[in-house]
């Protein structure tokens, strides 16, 4: 057995102590540790995008990345977005209104894409919401939704 | 009764708990004791297993147990067979479905050949490379023409043959037509399809609870029933006794139904052997090859035309590769067999085909199940004899579509749900008027696209048509009951992968109840909250469990009447149902909650009448005499760059009719996820299979899927022919937006390439095998 490495990795403004193997994926450790399954994973090889996370504020793969290189970092997750089903933020309501998600497997991973991108740009054209996408697949929705539901989003930030 | 909820834009019930991360998929199952499975799978695509060394994978730490074929005893079978095949006379078909773990041979690549379990996945997955497998290889049959030669190396050698199968299906007389017509187009269509690459990879937990002899399975199924009864079966348990979940599931589009995967049957086993829970989990590398595919076919068409266009009659011949297996029986071929006769009124057709196994990952329907393979042959046919005839193409199709007044329209073949192909009804016509007028053809034709060809662009527009044949048999079922608390809970059998069940199926039954929709509580796959059912497949949701639904919230509101006239003393017609009250009209104070009338309607002390039932509730079931046939017309300019060939689509627009629709907001969500996948099917996405059977593209960086820029925006309208088949007067519309996609991509760039005299006869395309096309064309034009 591979020795066991300590972390302490800030979660949603929690932070956690774990053991854990050097390999863990971020992914599993976000997961399957700490129970927050919000984070999907889809391909593990890091093009679909579903396990985005926010790491120091950044949109990133959690499957690209190793649960010790998260040692000391701040990671937001989707559980992080909204404090329960009745306050979404609005990117959430947005896309709930706008019929932004089918399955939802991509969802939570498109939402933590999506949250840097509004953050720098609250009046995107379609062209700049497409090009933000294009990192997550979404094999459900073709998209038109997701893209009606990121400048409702937007237009309710302004 | 006025409509409040029945046809709205309403947002979904099932959102809030997705948008926040808080619902449950497969993986996302976390149990105390639970073990982990993983697969050795072959690395070649036919191989005799000489030997197989699992030695050092036990004693590795943290390995449970490790399986072979021969360790699973009786439990070793073929699986079931899925789907019988048709009864049309003189069909050949030769059953050889999966086995749960390869014994001897290898069929494919990526066929299971050893379980490990363990008690985490990383350990499990380091002992698959503690195994040691000795093989023969054998040479592989990959190319279907060469599968049916005579020295072909055989996959079932017990057949002798590699066909799977062979149908002919005859409607008139296609040879006694042939001398009166003006012209014969003959052409060879190849159409390969890729696979349905849900976001979520598939995966099952089974829980043994011994105590109570009692099986949970959490399965990321399409048919949760069908995997209980069938479980049930092969584990010797009642159905009681087993519990079969399917929780929310991240997209299905088909292969999510090839019940009895090889993990399906193995993991609910083991975790009985052990007593633990086990959970397996599949990866992407796997889902390539392990899950099953559709694929291509090979038609030899011909059709003969009299000279202003009419189609006399059709004669088809084609090959369809069903891979290493063919569990689910004919589904695929039959549909493409029916879709040949597209809108169209087709007095003398031939048709017959024949399924060939090749060392392929097995094939299933995918979502449009073979029907686009046979709308691409029937457009492509029209558009070439258009050009040959010097009719405009859209012309030529609107000669030739079924009237109005024929329907119901007997298309004299057996369909895949083994009655006659007969469309309910239709009005194709304004469908492809609006169409025209919205796409503003004409004007494109006659100036837009001159001027623009002046300017050195290349611009095309397509146009095309479909049917869908949707929401066929057997039958759903429903319980729709009032809660005490005035909750109305709607249960059925099927799963939902995304449809929007939750919220669909409460308007149907908001619509009879007065309650509002987010006051509705659907669960769908759960098998100890449903007993019966079939599964969600063909464009049914909608209309076979929407209609069971339909019909046991009628008994329940009838019921609610009875309960609350006695209870008022007012004759029912007096009453009204409205926002979650029944009330006597104009008397607000005689007014009672449906949660009230619920508890008065389930005494607990006290005598009641003789043949009361308690509770407000109903079950009620739905099955149709056959499916409903939706219908449309698919229209799209795009640009080529002449240079690289890449495209870029302008315009896309879908008019489309599936009957009364429940949720246009919805609707519109599916047909734009069947065009996006239409479109990765026509231009993105193709398996690549070398010579030895290998997919060479098993990943996301090599295997591409349309991304949000490779998908525009898509406009949507709507006809509403109703189907006379149900009483809510509904057709399915799951794979309208996939199905014509190929043949409209092959009309207009033949159309924006108009400089070369273009043939597309083949889908996917893509730059590359676009300009080897091209080429070919000025080759041969030289
Ligand atoms: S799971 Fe990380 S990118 Fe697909
Ligand atoms: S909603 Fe299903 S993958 Fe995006």
């Amino acid at each position: 057995m591979t020795r066991l490495r300590s972390v302490a990795i800030t979660v949603n403004n929690q932070e956690y102590k774990r053991e854990v193997e050097p390999r863990m994926l971020l992914s599993d450790f976000l997961r399957h540790e700490l129970g927050l399954t919000g984070t999907h994973v889809g391909c593990e090889h890091g093009v679909c995008g579903a396990c985005s996370i926010l790491f120091d504020g950044e949109s990133a793969r959690s499957c690209l990345m190793f649960a010790v290189q998260a040692d000391g970092h701040a990671i937001r997750t989707v559980e992080g977005l909204s404090a329960d089903e009745d306050h979404l933020h609005p990117i959430q309501q947005a896309f709930w209104e706008a019929h932004g998600l089918q399955c939802g497997f991509c969802t939570p991973g498109i939402l933590m894409s999506l949250i840097p991108f509004l953050e720098k740009n609250l009046d995107p054209t379609e062209e700049e919401i497409r090009h933000a996408l294009s990192g997550n697949l979404c094999r459900c929705t073709g998209y038109q939704h997701i893209v009606d539901a990121v400048k409702l989003a937007a237009e309710r930030m302004r | 009764m006025t409509t409040r909820y029945f046809g709205k834009r309403i947002k979904r019930n099932e959102d809030p708990r997705l948008l926040t991360g808080r619902s449950l998929f497969v993986d996302d199952v976390d149990l105390p004791g639970m073990l982990h499975a993983a697969f050795v799978r072959s690395p070649y695509a036919h191989a005799r297993i000489i030997n197989i060394d699992v030695s050092q994978a036990l004693k590795r730490e943290g390995v449970v147990a490790v399986y072979i074929a021969d360790d699973l005893g009786d439990y070793w079978k073929p699986g079931p067979l899925l789907v019988s095949p048709p009864p049309i006379a003189d069909t050949v078909f030769n059953e050889k479905t999966q086995v749960p773990l390869a014994k001897d041979k290898v069929k494919f690549s990526g066929e299971p050949i050893v379980m490990v379990v363990a008690e985490s996945r990383y350990i499990a997955e380091d002992a698959l490379a503690d195994i040691y497998v000795d093989y023969e290889p054998f040479s592989a049959v990959v190319d279907m023409e060469k599968a049916l030669e005579e020295d072909s190396p055989l996959i079932h050698e017990d057949l002798g043959t590699n066909i799977a199968a062979r149908v002919v299906q005859k409607k008139g007389d296609y040879e006694s037509i042939k001398p009166d017509a003006a012209l014969i187009i003959k052409r060879r269509f190849s159409y390969e399809h890729g696979c349905a690459a849900a976001m979520e990879n598939r995966g099952v937990v089974a829980e043994w609870d011994r105590r109570s002899g009692r099986l949970t399975v959490w399965d990321t199924t399409q048919a949760p029933v069908v995997i209980r009864n069938g479980l049930a079966d092969l584990l010797g348990l009642s159905e009681r006794q087993v519990r079969v979940i399917a929780p929310f599931i991240g997209g299905g589009f088909g292969p999510k139904i090839m019940m009895f995967y090889q993990e399906e049957v193995l993991v609910p086993w083991v975790a009985i052997q052990l007593d633990r829970p086990v959970k397996w989990i599949e990866d992407r590398a796997e889902n390539f090859v392990a899950t099953t595919h559709e694929r291509g076919q090979i038609h030899d068409a011909e059709a003969a035309f009299d000279k202003d266009g009419r189609i006399l009659g059709v004669h088809d011949v084609f090959l369809h590769d069903t891979g290493a297996y063919d569990p689910y029986g004919l589904t695929v071929p039959l549909n493409s067999q029916a879709n040949v006769l597209g809108l169209y009124d087709i007095k003398n057709y031939h048709s017959e085909f024949t399924a060939v196994f090749t060392n392929k990952t097995i094939v299933t329907p995918y979502r449009g199940a073979g029907r686009q393979h046979g709308v691409f042959v029937i457009e492509r046919l029209l558009d070439l004899a258009a050009k040959e005839l010097k009719i405009d193409r859209t012309e030529i199709r609107r000669r030739n579509f079924i009237p109005p007044d024929k329907f119901p329209y007997n298309n004299e073949i057996i369909y895949q749900d083994f009655v006659p192909l007969i469309y309910d009804s239709g009005n194709y016509e304004p469908l492809l008027d609006d169409a025209l007028e919205k796409i503003d053809y004409h004007h494109f034709i006659k100036e837009i696209q001159p001027k623009l060809r002046a300017e050195g662009k290349h611009v095309g527009i397509g146009i095309v048509a479909y049917v869908e044949g949707t929401g066929i048999g057997p039958y759903e079922g429903a319980k729709v009951q009032v809660m005490s608390s005035g909750r109305v809970s709607v249960v059925t059998g099927v799963g939902t992968q995304g449809q929007g069940h939750f919220t669909s199926f409460a308007q149907i039954a908001a619509e009879q109840l007065g309650v509002p929709v987010d006051k509705i509580d659907v669960v769908t796959g759960d098998t100890d909250q449903f007993y019966w059912g079939a599964g969600t497949f063909a464009s049914r949701g909608a209309v076979v469990a929407g209609n069971a639904i339909y019909e046991a919230a009628r008994d329940v509101r009838k019921k609610i009447l009875q309960v609350a006239s006695e209870h008022f003393n007012a004759p029912e017609d007096e009453l009204e149902l409205f926002d979650g009250q029944i009330r006597v009209a104009d008397v607000p104070r005689m007014s009672i909650s449906l949660g009230e009338l619920a508890k008065k309607a389930n005494p607990t002390r006290g005598a009641v009448k003789p043949g009361t039932q308690p509770g407000l509730e109903a079950t009620n079931y739905f099955g149709p005499e056959r499916g409903a046939t939706s219908s449309g017309i698919h229209a799209m300019i795009i640009e080529v760059d002449p240079e690289t060939l890449q495209i870029h689509i302008q315009k896309y627009l879908v008019v489309h009719d599936c009957g009364k629709v429940i949720n246009p907001l919805i609707l519109d969500g599916q047909i734009h996820g069947g065009v996006a996948q239409g479109i990765g099917n026509a231009f993105y996405e193709r398996l690549v299979y070398d010579d030895d059977g290998q997919l060479l593209n098993g990943t996301f960086m090599d295997y591409h899927l349309p991304s949000a820029l490779d998908v525009p925006r898509i406009e949507t309208a709507h006809g509403e022919t109703v189907s006379p088949l149900n009483a809510m007067g509904v057709k399915g519309a799951g794979e309208a937006g996939a199905i014509p996609v190929g043949p409209l991509f092959a009309q207009a760039l033949e159309d924006a390439l108009h400089n070369v005299d273009l043939e597309i006869l083949e889908i996917p395309l893509n730059s590359n095998r676009l300009w080897e096309i091209i080429n070919d064309a000025n080759n041969k034009g030289k």
